[in-house]
């Protein structure tokens, strides 16, 4: 087989890798829009973050608008303080409550922000004063047992 | 009596032991010497190109049709699954996620090194057979910078293409069946795939895989092509020897990679 034929071939297979390694990051992976780096940070406390994970989204009106950069339990508190990264084209009035959710019975868990009326704007590092805890589903179970049994025992 | 024979048992492991130090000394001093010729054998890309050909371009057939089939069924076995919990929406992250981090570089690797691992060994053997090699260094010419670096980088080289043509194959297959055949929602396939796999944790810790594991075949392989003994027979062992060795590597070196690359993905 001649030089340029091999070349060829060669060319020809490497431009299918790059467009193959393109189309996982850009298709699959999303790199464009999920990547929003330079968004800001806000926190949020909670007194119970149910299942929720690193990276989780953020949503806004079933919009996502960020992802959950990191969680810990404040050592004072014994909160779970979460942090999230926020893109910078939304902004959260001041009174925005932030709660745990989960899509359907065994979707994924998120963080929902539903704004309030306020006129002043979470900055970088702002604080979400209002939290509305995860919903922990045995807990509402054995809560909803213990009402029968007692109703059923007064009977 | 039992006590010779209990010598003899002793020297024999001694022995063994002793063989695969020595074994595992050349290899190491072997792998330092591939890659010092590297800048020498890289000169003449000319000799590169001819090997990314020879591994690269020609083991296209086989990794394309094997990550469309792999892609398909994994589409079939997952639906089957995923149905069963009202979740078949989820078939594209199911199928991105495993080929993308597991089976695209793991799978293209084992195929990469019975395909082009295995004529790499025998190649370079039958050229130690019919003492090629010593002609080379008799004419001045070091044949691991003309023949070893070349097949070495050029293996380096077409792995991790490879291993990114048999995931997008295999998504495209899946998506074959899951949204042509089966009738999922192509939005939701390509929608819930997006969100679920990122570019960085998945994307990225896949190519650095099928990086290690195409570093992995061709050091094998042309070490056991250059460590062949010169016959025959030495040459089919070499061969034998280079497919079994840098399947089992790969997938060894694969456990370990992906225990420190997803250890701590989605743990809060």
């Amino acid at each position: 087989m001649n030089r340029s034929t091999i070349d060829l071939w060669v060319g020809i297979f490497v431009a299918l890798g790059l467009g193959a390694i393109l189309f996982l990051s850009l298709k699959v992976g999303n790199l464009l829009t999920s990547n929003s780096r330079g968004g800001y940070h806000i926190e949020a406390a909670f007194s119970n973050i149910g299942g929720l994970k690193l990276r989780a989204p953020v949503k806004a009106a079933g919009v996502v608008v960020g992802r959950v950069e990191s969680i810990r339990l404040d050592p004072t508190t014994y909160e779970a303080v979460v942090s999230l990264t926020v893109s910078p084209e939304y902004t959260f009035t001041k009174d925005t409550i932030a709660s745990i959710l989960t899509s359907g019975l065994l979707g994924e868990v998120y963080v929902g922000l539903d704004v309030g009326g306020d006129t002043q704007m979470l900055a970088d590092g702002g604080r979400i004063g209002k939290t509305q805890s995860a919903v922990v589903l045995e807990k509402l179970i054995s809560q909803f047992m213990f009402e029968r049994a007692s109703s059923g025992s007064a009977k | 009596m039992p006590a010779s024979a209990i010598a003899d048992g002793l020297r024999r492991v001694g022995a063994g032991t002793r063989r695969v130090f020595a074994r595992l000394g050349f290899a190491a001093r072997f792998t330092v010497a591939v890659l010092a010729h590297s800048p020498d054998g890289l000169r003449r890309i000319r000799l590169t190109l001819r090997e990314i050909y020879f591994s690269g371009v020609l083991s296209l057939v086989i990794i394309l049709v094997s990550g469309l089939f792999v892609g398909m069924v994994l589409a079939l076995q997952g639906y089957d699954v995923l149905q069963r919990y009202g979740a078949s929406e989820s078939l594209g992250v199911l199928v991105a996620l495993s080929l993308v981090r597991e089976l695209g570089p793991v799978v293209a690797g084992l195929l990469f090194a019975s395909r082009a691992g295995s004529a790499i060994t025998a190649e370079i053997g039958l050229m130690k057979a019919t003492d090629q090699l010593s002609a080379m260094e008799m004419m001045a010419v070091d044949p691991l910078a003309r023949v070893v670096a070349p097949r070495f980088w050029g293996g380096v080289i077409s792995m991790p293409l490879l291993a990114a043509l048999f995931s997008t194959l295999g998504i495209y297959g899946a998506y074959l069946v899951g949204v042509k055949l089966i009738g999922i929602d192509a939005g939701a396939f390509w929608g819930n795939m997006q969100s679920a796999v990122d570019f960085r944790e998945d994307v990225v810790n896949g190519i650095i895989k099928s990086v290690v594991f195409g570093l992995i075949v061709s050091l094998i392989a042309v070490f056991e092509g250059y460590d062949a003994a010169p016959t025959a027979e030495g040459v089919s062992g070499a061969t034998t020897r280079t497919v079994v060795g840098s399947s089992l590597t790969i997938l060894a070196a694969d456990f370990v990679l992906t225990v420190f690359m997803f250890r701590g993905v989605g743990v809060g």
